[in-house]
């Protein structure tokens, strides 16, 4: 197989594999990853749909109060920072779970899921204040496409806790078997590109939104 | 081909590899330019010094930048022949991002323009 595929001439950085598939399918360790990959990139088109409607009803606030008036950047700043910790947290975990470290990986999971609960606790209570002023997302349709695109995120980040805590449990009771290193290898890239997506949130929405 | 080699072929996104040093130094490398970057944004936010009217253009380029930095050093995307099918994915997703999102801001852009503030100036532009 190995000449006959070097025979080709398509080779990649000098090995033998063509890249047309000689050598068969990839392990799942590859493949699964790979799938969710595609997953997570389908979900950012999703988000680029929203951001789209955003951009076009930003300024659609119907005499209601505008993005200079509700954000505050502040607390923005703070959701940021918890997040990208958050983040970086994760990778730690990564690296300790490939060492089947078991303290290490549940500590920086548990810390994982502390600053995402945070940035969650942030934006639910900016979102409880402006609804309690009044700038729900039925005011106008500024709002409602705000509310449509952070609150999806939102729901993302609180799906990730969800999955933080039964990955922690999974760990805990089946220790670091090859199919729960899938799932948390899946895990990690959803939670690195929440935090991709939060940062086209805080730029377009809350840091633009607010310039003078 | 042993399994060993075959893995050394293709990477998983998100995978971390090599030894543990570098591993850690990748994270940490990554935490400090997203931290300055976020840091460099909020600046520009809220300064004076810089020109306003591009301001917003320079928050899109840092958010992007910023965004790259989270590909390379926390979902370790690389240019490695071991990296090829993830890239292509990634290349496809952002081009699909970007015909949404520019697509969807223009027209709607230059829909708001031609709609006009009223029907009535609509009608006194149509009469000339």
């Amino acid at each position: 197989m190995t000449t006959e595929a070097a025979a080709i001439g398509l080779t990649h950085g000098g090995s033998e594999d063509t890249g047309l598939g000689h050598r068969g399918p990839e392990s799942k360790s590859i493949v699964v990853p790979y799938g969710f990959w595609l997953f997570v990139l389908s979900d950012m088109v999703l988000f680029s749909a929203l951001f789209a409607t955003y951009a076009s009803l930003a300024h659609a606030t119907d005499g209601g109060p505008t993005s200079n008036q509700l954000f505050d950047r502040t607390l923005v700043a703070i959701e940021t920072i918890a997040l990208l910790l958050s983040s970086f947290v994760c990778g730690l975990a990564m690296i300790a779970a490939k060492r089947g470290n078991m303290i290490w990986t549940q500590g920086w999971l548990l810390l994982t899921g502390l600053l995402g609960f945070v940035f969650l606790s942030i934006e639910l209570y900016e979102f409880a204040v402006m609804i309690a002023e009044g700038a729900g997302p039925q005011r106008s349709a500024f709002l409602s496409a705000f509310f449509t695109l952070v609150g999806c995120h939102g729901a993302h980040v609180t799906a990730g806790l969800l999955w933080i805590g039964t990955m922690m449990a999974q760990i805990w009771a089946k220790g670091f078997r090859e199919d729960i290193m899938r799932r948390l290898l899946c895990l990690s890239v959803f939670w690195h590109a929440l935090d991709i997506i939060w940062v086209a949130i805080f730029t377009i929405v809350y840091l633009i939104g607010t310039l003078p | 081909m042993t399994e060993q080699e075959s893995e050394l072929l293709n990477v998983a996104p998100g995978q971390p590899h090599d030894s543990m040093l570098s591993e850690s130094l990748s994270y940490v490398i990554g935490l400090g330019l997203a931290l300055l970057l976020t840091a460099v944004s909020f600046w520009v936010a809220s300064t004076s010094v810089l020109w306003g009217p591009g301001v917003a253009v320079g928050l899109v380029v840092l958010a992007i930048a910023q965004m790259g930095v989270h590909l390379v050093f926390f979902l370790h995307i690389t240019s490695g022949p071991d990296n090829t099918n993830n890239v292509l994915a990634l290349a496809f997703g952002v081009l699909i991002v970007f015909l949404v999102m520019i697509g969807t801001i223009w027209i709607m852009a230059h829909l708001a323009a031609n709609m006009g503030p009223s029907p009535e100036m609509m009608n006194l532009h149509m009469q000339h």
